[in-house]
């Protein structure tokens, strides 16, 4: 219906904090709500948010992260940072924003392509049978590029 | 702004949207459906009617509560209203498109 020229959107998710993993689905999701093709290409600490699980235990950063207002020697004790999550997770529920699991449902549900990276996945020594049911495959960061198959296709790295 | 709809001058906004919801009917709906080369099934307007009931409520629509909803899943939701489908099915239900990001 809009006139925009993204035609895809290409997003590579390389860290494991909740906030940088909730940026990628709700824009990937966001695409496929305009009618513009997503998917997203888990690496290095990405991948926290495609293994069964630790993918519902990701976690806000308390420490090194100067906008959560917070002294770092208080953001580095104990429980901290699982409080300040789980703040953050009640204020995502209101909102009505999914869950990690449920959101990677409705992301594969709604035709956004999921990939693991091969590289990472070896260095972890993790399985297939480790990451979620939804994965659309292991691939490497050519088969990724390989992606970026047409006019309007942009790629975003978080 | 005015637009011909289904042979009647109806009050939309500049993408599109009805801005009188009493304005619509099912002829309007199937018009606006045809633009976007829909041509609605059961299942079509089985959507429509659970959207009404969300408005009617002022309940927020998102995709999520698309899920929730018992009536479709969100596959199927993709493939019936192809091109962005919480926009495009609000458009022919004649309700406002949703604000939500999610």
């Amino acid at each position: 219906m809009s006139d925009t020229k993204v035609k895809k959107m290409l997003f590579i998710l390389s860290k494991g904090t909740i906030e940088n993993a909730y940026a990628a689905f709700v824009m990937a999701n966001g695409a496929r709500m305009e009618g513009i093709e997503s998917e997203i290409f888990f690496t290095f600490f990405g991948l926290e948010a495609i293994q069964k699980k630790k993918l519902e235990h990701l976690r806000v950063a308390t420490v090194g992260n100067p906008a959560i207002h917070m002294p770092t020697m208080l953001g580095g004790l104990p429980g901290v940072e699982a409080l300040a999550t789980k703040m953050m997770k009640k204020e995502m529920e209101k909102l009505d924003m999914p869950p990690v699991g449920e959101f990677l449902e409705i992301l594969s549900d709604s035709g956004c392509k999921l990939w693991g990276c091969k590289l990472a996945i070896d260095m972890f020594h993790l399985e297939k049978e480790d990451l979620i049911d939804e994965l659309d495959g292991i691939i490497t960061i050519g088969d990724f590029y390989a992606r970026a198959d047409q006019e309007g296709t942009h790629l975003l790295f978080i | 702004m005015k637009k011909l709809i289904a042979q009647r001058e109806i009050d939309v906004n500049e993408e599109g949207y009805l801005m009188d919801f009493n304005q619509w009917d099912k002829e309007i709906g199937k018009s606006l459906a045809d633009e976007h080369d829909i041509s609605l099934t059961d299942r079509h307007w089985e959507v429509i009617d659970f959207l009404h009931e969300k408005y009617r409520k002022e309940e927020p629509l998102s995709i999520r509560g698309i899920k929730k909803s018992g009536v479709i899943d969100i596959k199927e939701f993709y493939s019936l209203f192809p091109g962005g489908p919480l926009k495009v099915s609000t458009l022919i239900a004649g309700i406002p498109k949703p604000k939500s990001c999610i």
